[in-house]
């Protein structure tokens, strides 16, 4: 069995469908980006990994086991805005990723130390040190993104959850993002799922890109069906497999520049 | 240039913020000059310097009767009358509005209480508070938590349910318990709130004070002005009045500056 195995999901809110027959698996270590239009339930489909809500039909397994029916610290998340606590300073955002799970919600005496000590030298190897003990209203979008992922990854997920994560930045510091983002997944080999809106990004990080899409469509009434995975592409090496018997030339190109549209 | 986009300089901002003050004072001497004119024992406007003079006996004279200087024993009397009860209120506030902005169990059973309960006039229940807990301190805290608690608990309900959501799942990503939510996560995020919640209802708070003491004490700010009302006594009031903003303002103050020091986040934030 696969380690993150989606069976017939169908999700509907107040009858109105979503999501319809929704599988995949997706084998541990691999990255998924997903995209589609707007409100095909790509979001929806992230949170139903994340167990934030609960499908109304279907199953999803992770390592065999069905999920538990909220989220737990083995799926990290990373949101477009609000992932960072404001109230905490770059620093103990950090430490927060060991201290909440603790009863009281913090650490205490020497552990507290040498969590602190540890968010040091994630904070050094994301380039963040000199902001340590800044809030994260200070910082720009991108480092303030930089800082959710770290956070996100202290608490070691074995799945992370990425919801258009660098939507919101300038394609400079987006391309900074990419080059984070590879590197931290060279490091620690997990799982992860990506929600963006921009194709290239998606081949470009993605081993697999999905596409979700609606396959039913009625002109008179735009929200009778909801959305299914059509399409599920090979983007290893920048989709050059599937780019070959679309398009010759491809092979002329940066293999490390996609050029995939697909749908 | 539009009057929207017509900054003030810095001279200019002090001159027209002193304006209003400026405009009151001089109304005020020279409506009291003009009746002191017409009738030398008039008691309506009292003249300034009466005032000053009324102000300097009251802070020094001791009373003839205890031996002791009224002025700060009804500024105690009522001082810790106000803060026993906008203690509680916040206290109670406090705890009800995280839970009932964060846990759906009690939201369900509370919100519709809580909406029914803050329509009670609290001076209606006043005559109750006096015959239930007689006409001491107790009713008088009593009445000043029960007209602040409703509206501090509807608030900070109503700003723990406007956390990101974004945030109270990505705190569940990182291992925390509904507690250490509660504890870690919306306790610290609503207190600048609290603080600015407590600051508008210090404005009720000293309402109902004073409305308590003028109905049954034997000491107090408002007990004072309502007794010397008997004898026409506006210097007096009019101090008392005076002292009372002055302790108003310099609490609304004081908060603000507590707020921006504990929790310097959340200036930044908006």
């Amino acid at each position: 069995m696969s380690f993150v195995s989606v069976e017939n999901i169908f999700q509907s809110y107040d009858r109105r469908p979503i999501l319809e027959r929704v599988n995949l698996s997706a084998e541990e270590g691999e990255f998924v980006s997903i995209v589609g239009a707007s409100g095909c339930g790509k979001s929806t489909f992230l949170r139903l990994l994340l167990d934030q809500e609960r499908p109304t039909r279907g199953a999803i397994f992770v390592d065999g086991a069905p999920l538990k029916g909220e989220p737990d610290r083995s799926r990290g998340i990373v949101f477009q805005r609000y992932s960072v606590f404001p109230h905490l300073t770059v620093r103990d955002n950090i430490v927060a990723a060991e201290g909440l799970s603790k009863p009281l919600g913090r650490v205490f005496g020497a552990v507290k130390r040498a969590a602190r000590a540890r968010a040091d030298d994630a904070l050094e190897r994301i380039g963040l040190s000199h902001v340590a003990d800044q809030y994260p209203s200070a910082l720009s979008g991108g480092m303030q993104q930089r800082l959710a992922i770290a956070q996100a990854l202290a608490a070691r997920p074995r799945i992370l959850l990425l919801d258009e994560p660098f939507g919101a930045l300038d394609p400079g510091t987006r391309e900074q993002m990419h080059d984070f983002l590879q590197d931290l997944r060279a490091e620690t080999q997990m799982t992860v799922f990506m929600v963006t809106h921009d194709l290239p990004e998606a081949f470009k990080l993605g081993d697999r890109v999905i596409v979700f899409d609606k396959t039913r469509w009625d002109p008179h009434d735009p929200a009778a069906y909801g959305a299914t995975i059509t399409y599920d592409f090979d983007a290893q090496n920048g989709g050059i497999p599937y780019q070959l018997e679309e398009d010759e030339h491809v092979l002329d190109t940066d293999p490390e520049k996609p050029v995939a549209s697909p749908g | 240039m539009r009057w929207i986009n017509r900054e003030p300089s810095a001279v200019a901002r002090f001159a027209l913020a002193a304006t209003p003050f400026a405009l009151v004072a001089l109304a005020y001497a020279a409506g009291s000059a003009a009746r002191l004119a017409e009738n030398p024992q008039d008691r309506i406007l009292p003249a300034p310097s009466t005032l000053v003079e009324t102000a300097i006996r009251l802070l020094t004279e001791p009373d003839r009767r205890s031996g002791e200087i009224l002025f700060w024993g009804d500024t105690v009397s009522s001082l810790s009358l106000l803060f026993a009860g906008v203690g509680i209120a916040a206290l109670i506030g406090l705890c009800f509005g995280l839970a009932i902005g964060l846990i759906p169990v009690v939201r369900s059973t509370f919100k519709g209480f809580v909406a029914v309960i803050s329509m009670i006039p609290p001076l209606a229940v006043l005559p109750i508070l006096f015959i239930t807990l007689g006409v001491g301190d107790t009713a008088k805290v009593a009445l000043i938590a029960i007209g602040i608690t409703p509206f501090l608990i509807r608030d900070l309900s109503a700003r723990t349910m406007e956390l990101p959501q974004e945030q109270i799942v990505k705190a569940q990503t990182l291992g925390a318990s509904s507690f250490a939510i509660v504890v870690s996560v919306a306790l610290p995020q609503i207190m600048p709130r609290l603080i600015s919640v407590v600051r508008l209802s210090l404005g009720p708070a000293w309402l109902f004070l004073i409305a308590a003491e003028a109905v049954a004490s034997d000491s107090g700010l408002g007990y004072r002005i309502f007794l010397v009302r008997r004898f026409l006594a506006m210097d007096v009031i009019r101090n008392y009045v005076a002292w009372i903003t002055f302790l108003a303002f310099m609490f609304d103050w004081a908060l603000s500056r507590l707020s921006r020091w504990l929790y310097p986040w959340a200036e930044t934030r908006a």
